[in-house]
């Protein structure tokens, strides 16, 4: 290896030629290029594709239907969102909120202890144990995951016959019998829906709520306990704000996944309709474009309040 | 540091995060009860009977592998699209600053972060629109579009991880741009994009929401299923291919786990 | 022969900063050259701009008398161990040596051979199949030195390569690589922000501050005549003496350094000071002397009587140590 400075072959090297090397060159010479050609494909699938057909949509929602032939009125007007304010349309919103927020609320409360468990106390195998045991529900088909729900609380399945064992059968029947809650059967009333909301997306509150709480350090609880907070201070203050990120982060998910969800109150619940049913509705047997996608724009508007509320409280360090 | 008393879990909280993992997981192995009840007419609990003629009924039943087939001829395609916009993204934004890439992971995202049945109804009118008829190809066009982000998650969370000097080490050993990808960077990205491909294909296989938009009449397994949830026709067939399905999606989800877990998490916002 | 590296007027900015600032610089073929200088100083762009990596915004760059700016990294005969040691974590430690061979197409046979010999050298023979994440950080570093000497390249850059180490296994590798450098004869360019590794190793130091060099020149030199405050203050914590205190310590009105070690605490001395403070250091102890309001470092070997702080005291030096910069610098 000696004297190899000394004599030997040229500093530079000449290319390694052809096609390749050429445009590894080419590559070098103009990073830019590259840039341009890597981002070229997806941009066009994502930017013109997805984001034109957005944009159609949106379009769509500032145009009428004719009443009487039913053909669609490329002018602009506003008209159709008017509609939107009718008592039967506000009350289709109203009661979409009102189950989104009610089953954020839920999901956050049973996501907590899980979340804290898995971030604070699982340590090796059992970290492990509680990611999959997340992901893999998580994970899991949508619609297993529903007709799940429906063996479970369909009148002669496992609910009802534990009720029924534990005598304890007027219970279920005292709640089904009150109103706005109750209804014939657990799988045609409004707590049924909830119930499945909040089970096929309480993962979506777990895994941010748990990397939040993963990056509190520990000696924060014990410095809390050592000024002379009992655990339950200590939880209010200082362990729920840490945390709160996460649960805003997670409550994106929750909220948004129950707004636009129009399948599981569809298969598990009344026949009120909620805004996914509406739009699914109006787009199809009725022809309604317009309205499907101005009744669209109402969760992306929500969700648009929401975020921007979201990041101000600052919920995306814990995405 | 980890004193004893830090590392006594409090009763409470083992009860409750057992209970909600139990919670999580008691309705789908209910699932697993259900394929060999002998009852078919109706969901009786416990089931009267045990047997497993069902599977047999299921195998031989047409509709259910016709859909089988679709669904998988899809989201190997929704897969293999994703894998090339989703790599390609992913390179884009970590190796290079330039202006937008905050736009473009948004960008990225914006499919699984709408709900669906807005991706949906988008599609649908805009094939609507430009009069493109309900095919194989419009299913797969949805089903990418929204499955490039579990990709992409995965290659950033990969390309993160690597030391950008790697790239340099090997430019400054000879290789230009084409060795250097071929020899450096695929093999320190491969297993990330084996499993944000099976990710993807998990997540492709059980779409529906966008799907029953962009399928016309065709039936992936997911719509298949849905009809017999609207309407059940044929129950003890629907509870195989439940429990089958179940089964399916934990082994491509299982497989990103152990490809992953040294290191970045798949990431779970890819539904 | 042409110079191993010449660089004429080349400046290279990062919008609004100038990383490097119109720098000459000639480094001698089987040169240990060192760029010496605190971060952000120019000294590692300097580097990257001889491998390749940063292209100049101006100037002109030739490696063996050849040009070699728009020349790309792999088209360069020249190798770099990376600060962090950039190794290969797919590849085992014989495939990341080989890499470089790997890619000029030499076979497999031949490639696993000059590998083994490449390991001996670094006196790691036999590791060639564990995996980096198996490796010491000192084993890593003599894997990345492998690495870079088997292309037997014009030119060897390091980039502080014993930054990571502890201080023993620094000193160990100082001696190593000096040994290895005369061996091989090959020009090493040695980036670092410790002046006793620069000082120790090197033929010549190039000290760098502010995308400039303040000066270039032997050890010796820099050590013993620093031309620029900066040096001197840098190199060896020497004393910087404003014009005024030169003038009082007889000579001209100019800015001059006077090394701790030099002074000599001496009842004939011609010039009186107040010790301040005193701090044992082991080897030596360093006192602190106020004279009419500027303070002056004293090295006292150990062993010496060791003034109290508040005593006055007497000093000289020898005729030369107390070294004029000039008004400027």
């Amino acid at each position: 290896m000696t004297a190899a400075a000394a004599s030997g072959p040229s500093a530079i090297l000449p290319g390694r030629g052809g096609i390749g090397g050429a445009l590894s060159d080419a590559f070098w010479r103009n990073p830019k290029l590259l840039l341009f050609l890597m981002l070229t494909p997806p941009l066009l699938w994502l930017g013109v594709i997805y984001l034109g057909s957005l944009f159609a949509l949106l379009m769509q929602s500032f145009f009428s239907i004719d009443e009487f032939s039913g053909v669609i009125v490329r002018e602009f007007t506003l008209k159709t969102y008017g509609e939107l304010l009718r008592p039967s349309n506000l009350d289709i919103i109203i009661r979409t909120v009102t189950m989104a927020a009610l089953v954020t609320l839920a999901a956050a409360v049973i996501a907590f202890p899980i979340a804290y468990f898995a971030a604070r106390y699982a340590k090796g195998r059992w970290k492990a144990v509680f990611y999959l045991g997340v992901m893999l529900p998580l994970w899991s088909s949508y619609l297993v995951k529903i007709y799940a729900w429906k063996l479970i609380l369909a009148k002669e399945g496992i609910l009802n016959w534990l009720f029924a064992k534990l005598h304890l059968t007027f219970l279920l029947d005292g709640w089904l019998a009150l109103p706005v809650v109750g209804g014939n059967s657990l799988s045609v009333s409004p707590t049924g829906t909830f119930l499945v909301f909040v089970y096929v997306w309480l993962p979506f509150m777990i895994l941010p709520v748990q990397a939040a709480l993963e990056r509190v350090p520990s000696n924060l609880m014990e410095a809390s306990a050592d000024l002379g907070a009992s655990p339950g201070q200590t939880f209010r203050n200082v362990l729920l704000p840490l945390a709160l990120p996460g649960v805003i982060a997670g409550s994106i998910f929750t909220f948004s996944l129950t707004l636009g969800d129009y399948i599981i109150p569809q298969i598990i619940g009344t026949s009120h309709r909620f805004i996914g049913m509406a739009v699914y509705a109006h787009q199809g047997t009725a022809g309604n474009i317009p309205l499907a996608a101005a009744f669209t724009v109402v969760p992306v508007a929500i969700m648009g309040v929401y975020l921007w509320l979201a990041k101000r409280a600052g919920a995306f360090d814990a995405l | 540091m980890r004193s004893d008393r830090q590392n006594r879990t409090p009763m409470g909280l083992k009860i409750a995060a057992a209970a909600g993992l139990a919670f999580l997981h008691l309705p789908l192995l209910l699932i697993f009860v259900y394929a060999f009840t002998t009852e078919d007419k109706s969901y009786q609990f416990p089931p009267p009977g045990l047997t497993l003629k069902w599977f047999a009924v299921t195998w031989n039943r047409p509709d259910v592998w016709d859909a089988l087939t679709l669904s998988v001829k899809v989201a190997s395609i929704s897969t293999v699209v994703a894998l090339v916009l989703g790599t390609l993204c992913a390179a884009a934004i970590s190796q290079t600053r330039f202006f937008g890439r905050e736009a473009i992971s948004l960008l990225v995202i914006l499919p699984i972060a709408l709900p669906g049945i807005i991706t949906g109804i988008s599609l649908r009118s805009a094939f609507n629109l430009a009069e493109i008829p309900f095919s194989f190809w419009t299913i797969v066009l949805g089903h990418a579009t929204f499955c490039v982000v579990v990709v992409y998650n995965n290659a950033v969370a990969r390309f993160r991880r690597m030391s950008g000097s790697l790239i340099e080490a090997s430019m400054d050993l000879g290789a230009d741009g084409f060795q250097t990808f071929r020899h450096v960077i695929l093999p320190n990205i491969g297993t990330a994009l084996l499993a944000g491909g099976m990710l993807a294909f998990a997540l492709s296989f059980d779409e529906v929401i966008v799907t029953t938009f962009t399928a016309g009449q065709q039936a992936t397994l997911p719509i298949w299923m849905l009809e017999e949830l609207v309407r059940p026709r044929q129950r003890p067939v629907t509870n195989v291919v439940a429990m089958v399905v179940v089964l399916v999606t934990f082994l491509p989800i299982l497989a990103a786990y152990y490809l992953t877990r040294d290191g970045d998490q798949i990431s779970g916002q890819g539904k | 022969m042409p110079h191993a590296v010449t660089f004429q007027q080349v400046s290279r900015h990062f919008g609004a900063v100038r990383a490097v600032d119109a720098v000459d610089l000639e480094i001698a073929p089987g040169e240990f050259f060192a760029m010496l200088g605190p971060s952000g100083s120019g000294k590692t762009t300097c580097l990257r701009l001889i491998a390749g990596f940063e292209q100049p915004t101006s100037g002109h760059i030739e490696i063996f008398g050849e040009t070699a700016e728009g020349v790309p990294p792999y088209r360069r005969h020249v190798n770099t161990v990376f600060q962090d040691y950039a190794l290969f974590p797919h590849l085992n430690v014989a495939d990341n040596v080989a890499y470089g061979l790997m890619i000029k197409g030499v076979g497999r046979a031949e490639r696993a051979r000059e590998a083994e010999a490449a390991l001996e050298m670094v006196k790691l023979p036999g590791y060639g199949g564990r995996k980096p994440g198996q490796l010491s950080g000192g084993q890593r570093q003599r894997v990345a030195l492998a690495r870079a000497l088997v292309n037997k390249p014009k030119v060897l850059l390091l980039d502080e390569p014993l930054g990571a180490l502890d201080l023993k296994l620094r000193e160990q590798m100082q001696e190593e690589l000096k040994a290895l450098q005369r061996a091989l004869g090959i020009t090493f360019v040695f980036v670092t922000h410790d002046q006793g590794e620069a000082l120790s190793m090197a033929d010549r130091v190039a000290v760098f501050n502010e995308g400039r060099i303040m000066q270039t020149g032997t050890p010796h030199e820099i050590y013993r005549r620093p031309q620029t405050r900066f040096v001197a203050d840098f190199v060896g914590s020497s004393n910087v003496l404003s014009p005024d205190l030169t003038a009082r310590l007889g000579g001209p009105r100019q800015w001059a350094s006077l090394r701790p070690e030099d002074i000599r605490l001496d009842t004939d001395g011609h010039h009186r000071g107040r010790v301040i403070a005193a701090s044992f250091l082991g080897s030596a102890t360093r006192i602190t002397l106020e004279i009419d309001g500027e303070t002056l470092s004293v090295l006292l070997p150990s062993g010496s009587a060791v003034p109290e702080p508040g005593e006055e005291v007497a000093f000289s030096w020898s005729p030369g140590d107390l070294h004029v910069m000039g008004d400027e610098a």
